[in-house]
């Protein structure tokens, strides 16, 4: 049976059954219960620059009904494109509407004890060791109203566990698929590479485009160990319907290295944080991430990177297209704390505008508390050139075609870097998709 | 007789409210090449950009005809695609798309959808070119115009207009800024495209590029428009005289057309 969650009418003996139908070990429940509570008290949060009121996180189906698949084959086709092919394929999480459908983890991984599946199982089989992570070090349930709802309403999630000094080759792919267009995902996402581990993960969030009110918050923490790398890839793709709450965080130890390689595709309203710590000395990371804005869709991305430990360091370039009346701001914050010697801290944000009506900012903020560093910043704000298109379409090309390849090529310098030859598909594909 | 390839009527072009070629006339017959000589800033690449619809430039007066039809009623992709092609002087950068993704794009985009070119195809014959024009295999994967020197642009100008076999190609300044090695490989290039249905206006400043390629029909631009017509002899005067003899034999003081009428 479908519920409806208004705006702040939740109730908490709906939580107690919900997560009692799921069999939820009790420190789990209790966490739903305390985020409830304080959903009803804290604020919004208030991202830098960008209005939020009126947006809808809270109105939706937390549980609908839908035919589940039986395998990746049943998937329609405008969601198995996303599925990695060849060798980026055989690791694979498929989430509909939040529930699990599919699982297929190789079996040299299972011996090596790579752990690889939906939270809810994982809550059940793996129950302490998700508590170990689940909103600890890398995110918390109380810092606003949004945190606060989505520990209260979790209904979805992937859990990515490698165990020490395992490293894994093959990239393990989680693809997030939402039919009901009034539906509610609250996904969370851990993922745990222990020490002197490494693994490459690749997440999708997509909706099938049809009228409605939905919503998705999602929230990601990933723990980096000492000596250990995550290649954290996303190709992130709801509909003009899905109001999206993105927040993803890394925890980085001792020369750990944390690459994000982020498409933020979304059709809908959106307001990101990708943030990063780099707490262990020596913890480096590197954000990777191109977003296109259509329509009249607002978003906010923000990425945060804060460096504790000593000689860490960051990079970061964000490359943002804003098309027809979109209107985007882009804040790149780099902090170095104070303690944090012999670090370097560096952004780069470019947003293009292709026209008149299109909005885009970029703020670079850098924050120094120390002052044996390196740090730097740049970021641009431009509209297409005519003349570029003048020459283009001088050679036959329709203007059209023309603006098609200068996105392209806009996007290029960040999708060719990215790490995952999977996701760099997906994502030009996407980007094709919504530049066609 | 059949139709010119090219027929410029009184033509008058503005840019920012200010007139700069000022009732120009010229017919291109299939196969011919004209030359378009004259100092600097008596409107030659003002004319150039004005016939391939430069957005900055105005046409307040005047007709053309490419091939019967009205050019000027044509967006500038419809006027490539209707076979008439600028080598610019100053080509734009496009970061980020290559120069073969680019070309292939160009090339489909005369070609229906289902017909596009066959990809091995088309690196056989971008191949080839590029070898004419001396052009090193990393042009192709290069990013369009990016980072290349003068001489890389004209050259790459030069690719484009091979690979898309235009039926009228305009060259504005080819030769400025090359050495003379890098003009003749651009030479050996346009050369290469001699046929009785390709036609060819080169503007140039200077005689020397004409030594590379022989036009049929040389004509001197002042004061934003023809001032004088003749054959290859023309040139040959102007390289010995200098524009100062023509001027004195016209009568004109000022050959730019930055003086009130």
């Amino acid at each position: 049976m479908a519920t409806e969650i208004q705006g702040a009418n939740y109730d908490a003996n709906y939580i107690a059954e919900f997560s009692k139908r799921r069999n939820e070990p009790e420190w789990f429940t209790d966490l739903r219960k305390k985020g409830l509570e304080l959903s009803e008290s804290l604020p919004m949060p208030q991202p830098e620059k960008t209005r939020i009121v009126g947006w809808n996180f809270t109105e939706f189906e937390h549980e609908v009904d839908y035919t589940p698949i039986t395998s990746p084959e049943d998937l329609p086709q405008h969601v198995s494109r996303l599925v990695g092919q060849g060798e980026q394929s055989g690791n694979l999480l498929v989430l509909q509407n939040g529930k699990n459908a599919y699982t297929q983890l190789s079996e040299d991984l299972k011996n090596k004890g790579v752990i690889f599946t939906d939270l809810e199982t994982a809550l059940r089989e793996h129950g302490d060791l998700v508590k170990k992570y689940y909103f600890t070090e890398a995110a918390d349930y109380d810092t606003d109203r949004l945190t606060a709802l989505h520990a209260a309403l979790v209904n979805s999630g992937v859990f990515l566990y490698v165990p020490k000094n395992v490293e894994v080759d093959v990239p393990l792919q989680a693809l997030s698929w939402q039919e009901n267009p009034n539906a509610g995902l609250i996904s969370h996402t851990i993922i745990v590479a222990d020490q002197g581990s490494s693994v490459t993960y690749v997440e999708n969030f997509l909706s099938d485009k049809k009228d409605g009110r939905a919503v998705a918050n999602i929230i990601a923490e990933i723990y980096v160990g000492d000596n250990a790398k995550v290649q954290f890839g996303a190709v992130d793709n709801l509909a003009k319907d899905v109001t999206a709450y993105v927040n993803r965080r890394g925890y980085v130890g001792r020369h750990g290295q944390l690459e994000w390689a982020l498409g933020q595709m979304n059709d809908g309203n959106t307001l990101s944080e990708t943030y990063t710590a780099l707490v262990g000395e020596g913890a480096v990371t590197n954000t990777k991430a191109v977003s296109i804005g259509n329509g009249e869709q607002k978003q906010n991305f923000t990425n945060h990177i804060k460096h504790f430990g000593k000689y860490t360091e960051s990079d970061m370039l964000i490359h943002g297209v804003q098309r027809e009346g979109a209107s985007a701001i882009f804040n790149g914050v780099t902090k170095i704390e104070h303690g944090a010697s012999k670090s370097d801290g560096e952004q780069t944000q470019r947003v293009l505008m292709l026209s008149s009506d299109a909005r885009g900012d970029a703020n670079p903020i850098l924050l120094i508390d120390e002052d044996d560093v390196v740090a730097g910043h740049a970021a641009s704000v431009g509209r297409i050139d005519p003349v570029q298109l003048y020459y283009l379409m001088s050679r036959g090309i329709s203007e059209h075609e023309a603006e098609r390849l200068v996105i392209h090529g806009f996007l290029e310098p960040v999708v060719s870097q990215l790490p995952v030859e999977g996701v760099k598909q997906q994502l030009v594909e996407v980007i094709e998709g919504k530049v066609k | 007789m059949s139709t010119p390839t090219l027929k410029i009527e009184n033509l008058h072009v503005a840019i920012e409210g200010k007139e700069i070629v000022k009732g120009f006339n010229l017919e291109i017959n299939g196969g011919e090449i004209h030359a378009v000589m004259g100092p600097n800033g008596t409107g030659k690449s003002t004319l150039a950009s004005a016939l391939m619809g430069h957005p900055k430039y105005e046409i307040t007066e005047g007709t053309v005809l490419f091939e019967g039809q009205d050019l000027l009623e044509m967006e500038v992709d419809e006027r490539a695609r209707a076979g008439l092609f600028l080598a610019m002087q100053y080509p734009s950068e496009i970061s980020g798309v290559t120069n073969a993704d680019f070309l292939r794009t160009a090339i489909n985009a005369r070609r229906e959808e289902g017909d596009e070119i066959p990809l091995m195809k088309f690196i056989k014959t971008l191949d080839k070119k590029m070898e004419t024009l001396d052009m090193g295999e990393e042009f192709a994967q290069r990013y369009l115009n990016e980072g290349f020197s003068g001489g890389e642009k004209k050259r790459n100008e030069i690719l484009q207009l091979m690979m898309l076999e235009p039926k009228l190609a305009v060259l504005d300044e080819i030769d400025s800024g090359l050495d003379i090695d890098a003009l003749k490989v651009v030479a050996k290039g346009v050369n290469e495209m001699r046929s009785p249905h390709f036609g060819c206006l080169i503007i140039t400043h200077y005689q020397r590029m004409l030594n590379y390629i022989k036009p049929d029909k040389v004509h001197v631009m002042m004061q934003g428009r023809i001032v004088k017509s003749g054959g290859p002899e023309l040139a040959e005067r102007l390289e010995a005289e200098g524009y100062d003899g023509l001027k004195k034999e016209l009568g004109i003081e000022d050959e730019t057309v930055n003086q009130e009428a």
